[in-house]
């Protein structure tokens, strides 16, 4: 770490604030640690899955300030200030009422091994939130940045397009 | 037909909750006190004797807890025939285990096992499966002499299949009205490629009792076959929510050999996570299939003899190929009614990455060759490849040679209707237009259709045991080591359980998958999920149902035989007013157990037609898959959107795109894989989903209470020789090797230059 810079990192994870300290070692953010690596290991927010680790299958994705990103490919060091929701944190977190979007997927089973999911699930939340009654290509097109190797692909359009314009993008 | 409460309806997963939040716990997200992590140093070279290894370096790094080569790794061995250390002398493929290293962080591990310093004797490698049969050809295994395995599958048995032979090919011969020949190559190994990379955490509780907690799709099987082969005392094995697998965790010593050789050596639990270059490039790929046949054919489509040879490459290693091999040879007879049958196989070793067990299991591999050769003959005698494969699929009272070499006869159900009822939902008798001819053309693109069959007996392979505990309260455990691969089987099971003890669904939950607690279970592959795993758990609950019907029977003072239970209460037949809850009669402490055990039953194969329709521009040679309709007949669907998924599974985990986009790519000059990436390694994105539908008939099926057989398993494999034939017809050119990819379209429309089979 250079002279003068900050010596933590500031960010909002699921509506919860964090200064993180930098540097090397347990607890800390290093320089070359990505923000599914902070989430996973420093935060224990496991949900959010890395499967390629280099921005090809979208395991990874969080919302940024409300828009779908790639955590594996963005340095935590680059997040200060941002706000980011995981997958853990679309449930209500006092009822733990499922948000409608989660909800159209376990009514539609659009998932098999799941490992996918989480992934999937905040890419379409950011599509709703920017689109909350997307036509099916706009589902697809949208979504096209998600690895599932399973084939929910149908079930997931039919559980996304289900959410659409009922709150799913709230 | 019955109506029941459950089966057949659909209901979430009971999982459902925990995979849309996040908390599903996969192997990746679990931590354990004092855990190293693993890492694995691999070969750059193809082929070589290791002159020296120096871990040095390695072993200075702080934070570094062991480091193990080929001179102080355990002499534990895997593959079939058993002939694979965990790290050898020598190296066989780029990407060979070389060095292990355990260390306290991720980080620290891989700057570990790039400090260890390798000398390699490089020797000559060789890839294509007959240059390696050559003499003179470059040796891999001093054992297998000319890179031949001797047949054998030890588990199926002494008279394991390996070939086809029976009959008589030259009566065959006499009785046909025209012999074709052929050749067809299926040996762009694809990768099943589950997004979730191998992984496993290996724990010693002494010396000679180990834990393992691994991503394996048959953990149970892990206790079984490993135990002995580490020479372990205690086995316990814990299986986690399975990523994807496709086949390729199920056998699994690949990643737990060095994890629990680590963690012996550095006396710490050890966590090995494959990444993903790793999972593309040294791990399961499917076998190299190449196929010379000849087959004899009357004007009818009645197919008089098959005679061929089976090259099978199964790279630098035999994971299971035999396996594979007995598979497949049971499963073309299924496809292939045929009194005169030659067809031999040979499994050879080459220098790239292993094979191993995949979804299609040695069938697909076998078919999408075979198929094609075939439709040669189809054209020749102006027959539709429907009736050709409606008359020579395997029907009850039909018999074919299984895995364990035995004769079994069929007594499952004639799927002539469900291939009718496909192809009529397809438009086939519209689209057909004869072989090697368009079904449309506008412009520069040509329509073109094609259809593909499969099937397989392994639905009732093996062993499974289940038990079911009633407790006073009303609820139900079963006790099973399934583990969840995707397939919502472990919810499917609590349904089957539900549906017998007419309880709610709420009330029916599975044991852990941990070998501590759950009686043997073979695992969920061959589609055995429904009958074999689903036999074992409806016998228990049936048992458990006796149990409690003779401990309440005094309470009415009545046989055990006219007492009905429903929502947890017990009453005499037709008298549901006088009803009791099970606590009555068991008092607080009594619970029932149940047990059931499946035995192999290989006389009901299952069936997947695949019909596609393919759009394929000649100018640029881009083959498009505009639609997909798959027919089955299921008996009873268990979960209608989980069979569902299954089917759709059909373009994913190395199937229909397989002939379309999906390889791996070796450079032979290096003896690298080219494209060990998830951009690289071509796979369908949402954005380019074929239109797809599914006829599911269910005409009650010979196996258990519910009348029902898997089909999962053999949702991959009739696909890649449909779109084969499609792209043939489209182009009016008889295709032979996989996949169709822009290069290869246009070279067989003249429009670039180049033989078939170069690249």
């Amino acid at each position: 770490m250079a002279a003068g810079e900050p010596v933590s990192i500031k960010l909002r994870v699921n509506g919860r604030s964090y200064s993180l300290p930098r540097g090397d070692g347990p607890g800390r953010v290093g320089t070359g640690d990505t923000l599914a690596h902070t989430l996973r290991e420093g935060l224990g927010l496991t949900g959010t899955k890395i499967s390629c680790d280099h921005g090809a299958c979208g395991s990874c994705t969080v919302l940024m300030d409300g828009r779908a990103v790639l955590s594996c490919l963005l340095l935590t060091v680059e997040c200060e200030g941002r706000e980011i929701t995981t997958i853990e944190g679309l449930a209500d977190p006092a009822t733990g009422a499922l948000d409608p979007l989660q909800q159209s997927f376990v009514d539609h089973t659009a998932f098999q091994c799941g490992f996918c999911t989480p992934g999937i699930i905040m890419s379409a939340k950011a599509l709703l939130a920017a689109n909350p009654s997307p036509v099916r290509e706009e589902v697809l097109e949208a979504l096209s940045g998600n690895f599932c190797r399973c084939m929910s692909h149908y079930h997931v359009v039919d559980a996304v397009l289900a959410a659409s314009g009922k709150g799913g993008g709230r | 037909m019955t109506e029941f409460r459950y089966i057949g309806k659909p209901t979430p997963r009971k999982d459902a909750r925990d995979i849309v939040t996040g908390r599903l716990p996969f192997l990746g997200d679990m931590v354990l006190p004092g855990m190293l992590h693993g890492r694995i140093l691999r070969s750059s070279v193809p082929h070589a004797l290791i002159r020296s290894i120096d871990t040095a370096g390695a072993l200075a790094l702080p934070g570094v807890k062991a480091v193990l080569t080929c001179e102080n790794v355990p002499d534990w061995m895997g593959g079939i025939p058993k002939h694979v250390r965990v790290l050898d002398r020598k190296v066989r493929y780029v990407g060979d285990p070389v060095a292990l290293v355990a260390a306290e962080t991720e980080d620290v591990a891989e700057e570990a096992a790039a400090l260890v310093r390798v000398e390699y004797e490089p020797l000559p490698a060789v890839y294509d499966v007959e240059e390696a049969l050559a003499p003179g050809a470059p040796q891999l295994y001093e054992e297998f002499p000319g890179n031949v395995y001797p047949p054998g599958m030890p588990a199926f048995g002494p008279r394991a299949l390996h070939e086809i032979v029976y009959g008589d090919v030259e009566r065959g011969r006499r009785e046909a009205d025209f012999v074709v020949a052929g050749e067809c190559a299926y040996e762009s190994i694809p990768n099943p490629l589950p997004p979730e990379a191998p992984s496993v955490i290996a724990a010693w509780e002494d010396e000679d009792t180990v834990c393992v907690w691994s991503a394996s799709q048959g953990p149970h099987m892990l206790k079984v076959s490993l135990a002995r082969r580490m020479g372990a005392a205690g086995f316990r094995s814990v299986g986690a929510p399975v990523g994807g697998s496709y086949g390729s965790k199920y056998m699994s010593w690949q990643f737990v050999f060095p994890a629990a050789a680590l963690a012996r050596a550095a006396k710490a639990p050890v966590k090995l996570c494959f990444g993903k270059a790793e999972h593309l490039a040294a791990f399961t790929v499917r076998i190299g299939s190449r196929l010379r046949a000849e087959v004899g054919m009357k004007k009818d489509g009645t197919v008089t003899f098959v005679s061929g040879d089976w090259l099978v490459n199964t790279g630098a290693f035999s994971e299971i190929t035999p396996g594979m091999v007995a598979v497949g040879c049971g499963e073309a007879q299924l496809a292939v009614r045929c009194a005169n049958w030659d067809l031999r196989s040979r499994v050879v070793c080459t220098n790239r990455t292993p094979s191993g067990q995949v979804r299609g299991f040695g069938g697909q591999e076998l078919k999408c060759a075979l198929l094609p050769i075939l439709a040669a003959g189809m054209e020749k005698a102006g027959i539709d490849p429907v009736d050709f494969l409606k008359r020579n699929y395997v029907k009850p009272g039909d018999g074919y040679y299984w895995r364990d070499g035995n004769w079994w006869v069929c007594r499952g159900t004639d799927y002539a209707r469900a291939m009718d009822e496909g192809a009529a939902r397809f438009g086939w008798k519209e689209k057909w237009k004869g072989w090697l001819v368009p079904s449309a053309a506008e412009g520069a693109r040509r329509r073109g259709v094609g259809v593909g069959v499969h099937g397989n007996a392994d639905v009732g392979e093996d062993v499974s045991e289940a038990f079911v505990r009633l407790d006073p309260d009303g609820t139900a455990t079963v006790y099973s080591g399934l583990a969840e691969h995707g397939t919502g089987q472990r919810t499917n099971i609590c349904k089957m359980v539900a549906e017998v003890l007419q309880i709610p669904l709420e009330r029916v939950s599975v044991t852990p998958c941990d070998t501590s607690v759950n009686p043997f279970e073979f695992g969920p592959v061959g589609s055995r999920g429904t009958y074999a795993i689903g036999g074992a758990v409806i016998a228990a609950a049936e048992d458990a149902l006796r149990q409690l019907f003779a401990a309440m029977a005094p309470r009415f003072g009545v046989s055990p035989g006219e007492l009905e239970t429903r929502e947890g209460l017990v009453y005499v037949r037709g008298r549901p007013e006088e009803a009791l809850p099970w606590v009555t009669g068991l008092r607080y402490y009594g619970a029932c157990l149940g047990r059931g055990r499946f035995r192999p039953d290989f006389t009901l194969p299952n069936f997947m037609m695949i019909f596609t329709e393919v759009e394929v521009d000649t100018e640029t040679g881009k083959a498009d898959l505009v639609r997909v309709v798959g027919a089955t007949d299921v008996g009873q669907v268990i979960d209608p959107p989980g069979l569902i998924n299954q089917l759709n599974g059909c373009l994913g985990s190395a199937g229909i795109d397989t002939a379309l986009c999906e390889e791996t790519v070796m450079d032979t000059r290096l003896g690298r894989i080219m494209n060990a990436n998830l951009i690289d390694y071509k796979w369908r994105t949402f954005a380019e989903l074929p239109a797809m539908e599914h006829v599911v008939l269910e005409t009650p099926l010979p196996s258990h209470r519910f009348h029902a057989v898997g089909v999962g398993e053999i949702a991959t494999a009739p696909g890649p020789s449909a779109v084969l034939m499609a792209v043939s017809n489209a182009i009016g050119v008889r295709m032979a090797e996989y996949p169709l990819t822009p290069d290869r379209i246009l070279r067989a429309l003249g429009r670039i230059a180049g033989k078939e089979g170069e690249r």
